[in-house]
């Protein structure tokens, strides 16, 4: 015997979708036919479940290549900020070229287009973010912050920190304190 | 990681602020979707809706009636499936003692309502790269303060 079936294509694809996704445990939102959104980053190891998840059914994760290279230049930022006690003494323009093998100005053009902000930008965000987490552990004078971070003085570290969050170091350290007194009283 | 479309909801009593902030967002480089309510008591409503399509970054007028943006604040916090989203508080104070209370109840952006249109978009779009530069790098927001 024969039946005949009938099915919603775009129904189908986004029950699969669902499937798979909800196993990365990962919230998510499927936008439209094509895009989906996470609320976290994936990690490397659950982008590549991920594909092979999907590539049993035909779906491919479309591989950028320009997304992947901001996505390196991004981890070598944050890589050369975090990494060691003490910022590596080099030009930032001359790490990322070496590191990535393309020229700096490619580098830089290419971050621009794609993202929200420039590589400066991000270096001093990633640098301030570092600075802020040696403000709140307290164990660090801004002298040697200043130094680890690979400021030339106090003061550029200072007018960076407030140019970039509008708090001086000192305001931040005592707001950070108190948020957290309040919420331990909680 | 690339440019997306952002969600943004803002809380605000007044008609022309919600106006004059729309005309804003519509006009810097940042690509958004704008969701408004008109006090804190709709705010909460729209967030804790079994479906909340939940923003990228809430605009929290402090003055409105019903419930204002401090109460909501405290609520967002102290509630789990909200707590991780990004609260800019849009005030015309710009008192110290406010500024840093707000941030102590967990604020992230602190922006006081500029009068002149060049100025709000600047803020705003400062407000959104902030925010962006947190969410790709995956940075605990913890630390994430702004005052602008």
């Amino acid at each position: 015997m024969n039946i005949l079936i009938k099915y919603d294509i775009s129904l189908t694809c986004k029950a699969i979708l669902q499937e798979q996704l909800q196993k990365l445990d990962i919230g998510y939102s499927i936008i439209g036919l094509n895009e989906i959104e996470f609320t976290k980053l994936l990690s490397t190891e659950q982008l590549e479940q991920l594909k092979s998840n999907f590539e049993k059914y035909g779906i491919e994760i479309i591989d950028n290549q320009k997304a992947a290279l901001v996505q390196k230049i991004r981890d070598t930022i944050i890589e050369m900020v975090w990494k060691d006690d003490v910022l590596p003494n080099v030009t930032t323009s001359a790490y990322l070229a070496e590191k990535l093998n393309h020229s700096y100005g490619y580098l830089s053009n290419l971050f621009s287009e794609i993202t929200y902000t420039t590589i400066e930008n991000f270096i001093i965000f990633q640098k301030i973010e570092r600075a802020k987490q040696m403000t709140i552990s307290e164990n660090f004078t801004l002298t040697e912050i200043s130094y680890q971070l690979n400021y030339s003085s106090v003061a550029h570290l200072s007018n960076q920190f407030k140019k970039t969050t509008g708090l001086t170091p000192s305001a931040f350290q005592r707001i950070i304190k108190k948020k957290r007194e309040n919420r331990a009283a909680l | 990681m690339s440019n997306k479309l952002l969600r943004i909801l803002l809380a605000d009593d007044d008609e022309d602020d919600r106006l004059f902030f729309k005309e804003a967002l519509e006009a810097i480089k940042i690509k958004t979707i704008v969701t408004t309510v008109n006090d804190g008591i709709e705010l909460m409503e729209y967030l804790l809706l079994p479906n909340a399509l939940l923003p990228d970054v809430i605009f929290l007028d402090l003055n409105m009636p019903r419930k204002d943006g401090m109460q909501c604040l405290e609520e967002i916090r102290n509630n789990d499936a909200l707590k991780e989203l990004t609260v800019a508080i849009y005030s015309t104070s710009g008192a110290e003692r406010d500024i840093e209370e707000t941030f102590i109840k967990g604020a992230n952006v602190y922006i006081k309502k500029p009068n002149d249109f060049s100025a709000l978009k600047k803020v705003v779009e400062d407000a959104l790269k902030i925010n962006w530069q947190y969410h790709i790098s995956g940075t605990n927001k913890d630390s994430f303060m702004l005052s602008i």
